[in-house]
């Protein structure tokens, strides 16, 4: 009985031995503030103007911008370049069957891909592009490898180019190292630009659930209230259940 | 009837609720304390209750979606000659913007003794709409083609004393379903099936050429 | 006033058995009572099924169960539809949480042997109700239209494809289409918001007036029925429903809230197990995702489907998945009958039967982690292993419920 239940303990066990993980590149974390006002609106701003002529947010609608402290005459005219009126939704110029054909891919619409993504995935993203000659547009990406897209920001940045490194690995063989260098300054410093990416996940995070700081919000009056509840129900139960012996 | 409810429920439970039990031992029956616990907690229940309706109630209001496609329209009045009829479309409903020469405002008044309401004083109007001409400007008339009878739209009938509207027909607005008569200011005449003026919707003036249909406030 | 109110309900009682239910079911139905925290799980249940009915109404009312806007019309009641997203998450929150009580419903019952005489019917109507969510989940799961929605139900499909000979045509008429589609995605919806919620309150009556027959069973397993007080006739053991019991669930029912609340409001998608990340991608027929895996309460069975990878018999591996799948809940059905233990409940059974269910547990949550996982040489062992615990669980129990060394039953409860 006792060995049978070692053994069986030991099985449970096993799983945790099998957690070698897939060689993926290792995310950094994004420094999300969902309650930082200014920073998703510098977001919004960055969305709007490098985001939007490629990629669609097709369910976000304009006004619900207002989340952000913004006016609906703040938003139109400085958000919106389309002529779109500040009720509509965020949808994109650039056709999808058009746009398969120029990328080899239609650029996924952005509306949710906080969330299918996330934030880690996204900060990392768009901070590890380089140039690469062997690609369509010229560049890579070592987070999303022979990633379609180019690299919008680069201006900003600046241009990294990616320097592989054998190293020994201690076991009698060699594994690579990747890293990226910084070949060609943008107009941002790096600390600026990690910065601005994160203002930009800040605000995809936003756009992915726009409800959330006003769930959060209401979920700590419903806690209260449920806390006050369990005081008033546990004693109405003990109250009744003193007649049962 | 909340004490009946009460009563009901808990009272009479506690008085054969313990006599319900085989076990007959000192039982406690219906006290303050508990008739406290179950006030609280009805009290706090109700509160509950109700705020847990209210997001599901507020769900079926018009959406943002409805809201945005029932938004204010912009019209553009510069092209619209005197004497011309334009048709807007807002909240899926037909909106005129008449633009009514001398001769035609000048019909209104011969017309007080013949319509209904010539004052305009049931609400249908906004109250800067509310005089002899039913406009902001006295010459454009905006106002929804729909008759206040069933809903059917009228139609524009700017021709005097025609065969079919008869010698003291001046002007106006003739809804062929059941046929109600409007004169050019919208206001519903005597002795016909619709019963009111036809319905000013909100609206303001952006510039002297912009006209918004659907809004009479700067939007936040 | 209270006189008038009295007539009323005179009136109605003359007409309709309101007052004679009342008391058949509430104020002078007796339960045991020593009942414990696992006896919360069936009214939990019940306050479930009510929030999937009522969110799921006002989902209806936005949502649209076509191939090519079902997706956004999701995202539409998240973000246009005036709390929406909190009707939304109250419904994605409360089908994990259907499971959660579910699973533990069933699970006091293994413990006390609430499926034993007179309460097999009352088990097996539990069954039909068990099998009913799984379809309500596999087709709600469907209705987003995301990359896991379409996916995990082209795996399902697929299986049905494998039955011999009947296989393509049953699958055919099943989606009314050569592959998962639109049509599928429609009739679905039908399945989901009319068919599946009609059986299954039907079933819900059924379970509760089963039970109600026969008088709840209770922890250390005993029949009160069988001891009553000499003159009133009221089991000695027991005391009315209302207002013992409907005051204690009421209290069980704040403490689910805070749970169930807490989720909704600060992790409604619970770390991918409630909302899955991969489902916030759109469907794309052509693109299968790197890992398929079931929502978190299907991960057990997925497992053993995935365990068979030997041809067995003139039976390919792939069938023998599907059967054991199968096989692995259609067996709780017969525990009324595999169970021959002369006691009821854990509590005065012996070391056997103790060492049997903690084995049983252990395999269901590691069949379940390993249903998450993609299926390597180590993991299809392990799951082969633990499904054979699994089943042995069942299969040997006719044995080990006779030879186990049970303590004797009291008279009275504990």
């Amino acid at each position: 009985m006792r060995n049978l239940k070692s053994i069986v303990f030991v099985f449970c066990l096993a799983p945790l031995v099998a957690f070698a993980s897939e060689s993926a590149v290792t995310l950094d974390t994004a420094p999300i503030k969902p309650r930082d006002m200014t920073s998703l609106q510098r977001g919004a701003k960055t969305f709007v103007n490098y985001c939007l002529s490629c990629h669609s947010a097709d369910f976000m609608r304009y006004n619900r911008l207002r989340d952000l402290g913004l006016t609906e005459s703040q938003i139109s005219e400085n958000l919106i370049f389309t002529g779109q009126k500040v009720g509509e939704l965020m949808t994109v110029a650039m056709p999808k069957k058009e746009a398969k054909q120029w990328f080899g891919v239609t650029p996924p619409d952005l509306s949710v891909i906080a969330r299918s993504r996330g934030p880690d995935w996204l900060y990392t993203y768009l901070r590890k592009f380089y140039r690469d000659d062997s690609t369509a547009t010229g560049w890579n990406n070592l987070v999303f490898d022979k990633a379609a897209m180019p690299h919008v920001l680069y201006e900003l940045q600046g241009e990294q180019i990616l320097n592989v490194k054998s190293e020994d690995d201690g076991h009698g063989g060699t594994h690579e190292i990747k890293e990226l260098k910084l070949a060609k300054p943008g107009s941002l410093s790096r600390t600026e630009y990690d910065a601005y990416v994160a203002d930009l996940v800040n605000f995809l995070v936003y756009l992915g659930e726009p409800a959330a700081n006003k769930r959060v919000q209401i979920g700590i009056i419903v806690m209260l209230f449920l806390f006050l509840m369990l005081v008033l129900t546990y004693a109405l139960k003990k109250e009744y259940w003193k007649d049962v012996h | 009837m909340v004490k009946f409810f009460y009563e009901f429920f808990w009272k009479s439970e506690s008085k054969n609720g313990t006599a319900n039990m085989a076990d007959i031992e000192k039982k406690e029956g219906m006290n303050s304390r508990r008739r406290f616990l179950l006030a609280a907690t009805s009290v706090a229940g109700g509160i509950a209750t109700v705020a847990v309706a209210t997001p599901f109630v507020m769900s079926m209001m018009p959406s943002e979606r409805a809201k945005a496609a029932g938004a204010p329209v912009e019209v553009d009045i510069s092209k619209v000659e005197p004497g011309m009829l334009l048709l807007v479309e807002w909240r899926g409903k037909v909106v005129w913007v008449l633009n009514r020469t001398q001769d035609m405002l000048a019909t209104l008044p011969k017309l007080d003794n013949q319509v209904t309401d010539p004052k305009s004083e049931k609400d249908q109007q906004p109250k800067y709409a509310q005089n002899e001409t039913r406009s902001i400007k006295p010459a454009i008339l905006v106002v929804e083609g729909v008759c206040t009878h069933l809903g059917c739209s009228p139609v524009f009938r700017k021709d005097v004393a025609p065969a079919d509207l008869g010698p003291d027909w001046l002007g106006g607005f003739f809804c062929p379903c059941h046929g109600s008569k409007f004169d050019l200011a919208g206001r519903v005449y005597k002795a016909v099936p619709a019963p009111t003026n036809l319905v000013v919707p909100p609206h303001m003036y952006l510039s002297d050429t912009r006209l918004l249909v659907g809004s009479d406030k700067e939007s936040a | 006033m209270s006189k008038r109110l009295e007539a009323m309900i005179g009136w109605i009682d003359t007409r309709f058995p309101l007052t004679s239910n009342w008391r058949a079911h509430l104020s002078e139905y007796y339960a045991p009572k020593n009942f414990n925290f696992w006896y919360y799980f069936g009214s939990l249940a019940m306050l479930v099924l009510v929030n999937q009915l009522l969110t799921g109404i006002f989902l209806t009312m936005n949502y649209k169960p076509d191939a090519s806007m079902a997706f956004a019309s999701v995202e539409y009641i998240m973000r246009d539809v005036n709390y929406g997203w909190i009707i939304r998450y109250m419904h994605s929150t409360g089908a994990s949480m259907f499971f959660v009580v579910v699973y533990l419903h069933m699970f006091r019952g293994m413990m006390y042997g609430s499926y034993r005489k007179p309460r097999e019917l009352l088990w097996l109507i539990g069954m039909g109700i068990f099998f009913v969510l799984m379809m309500l989940a596999f087709t709600g799961y469907i209705l987003p239209w995301g990359q896991m929605s379409y996916w995990g139900a082209q795996v399902i499909i697929s299986m049905i494809g494998a039955i011999p000979v009947v296989g393509q045509t049953l699958s055919n008429w099943i989606l009314g289409d050569f592959m998962l589609s639109d049509a599928a995605l429609n009739r679905f919806f039908a399945y989901h918001v009319v068919t599946l919620p009609g059986l299954l309150v039907v079933l819900v009556v059924a379970h509760i007036l089963a039970l109600h027959e026969v008088g709840s069973n209770n922890p250390d397993g005993i029949e009160i029925k069988a001891n009553k007080d000499p003159v009133t006739h009221i089991p000695v053991d027991g005391i009315p429903f209302h207002p013992y019991y409907s005051v204690k669930d009421i209290f069980g029912v704040i403490v689910f809230l805070i749970v169930f609340t807490g989720i909704i409001f600060f992790m409604p998608e619970m770390g991918g197990y409630f909302l899955e990340y991969n489902n916030f991608v759109p469907a794309n027929t052509l693109q299968t995702p790197d890992h398929i895996a079931p929502v978190w309460y299907f991960t057990p069975y997925y497992s053993m489907l995935r365990a068979v990878t030997v041809n067995f018999l003139w039976i390919d591996a792939k069938l023998w998945g599907i059967v054991l799948m199968g096989g692995s809940v259609a067996i709780f059905a017969l525990l009324p009958w595999l169970d021959r233990s002369p006691v009821k409940s854990i509590r005065y059974k012996g070391p056997i039967f103790k060492l049997a269910l903690t084995l049983f547990v252990i395999s269901v949550l590691v069949l379940g982690w390993l249903g998450t996982k993609s299926p390597t040489p180590l993991y299809t062992l392990l799951a082969q292993i633990f499904t054979v615990i699994y089943f042995a669980f069942f299969i040997l129990m006719p044995w080990y419920s006779k030879i186990d060394k049970t303590k004797p039953e009291p008279t009275r409860v504990r």
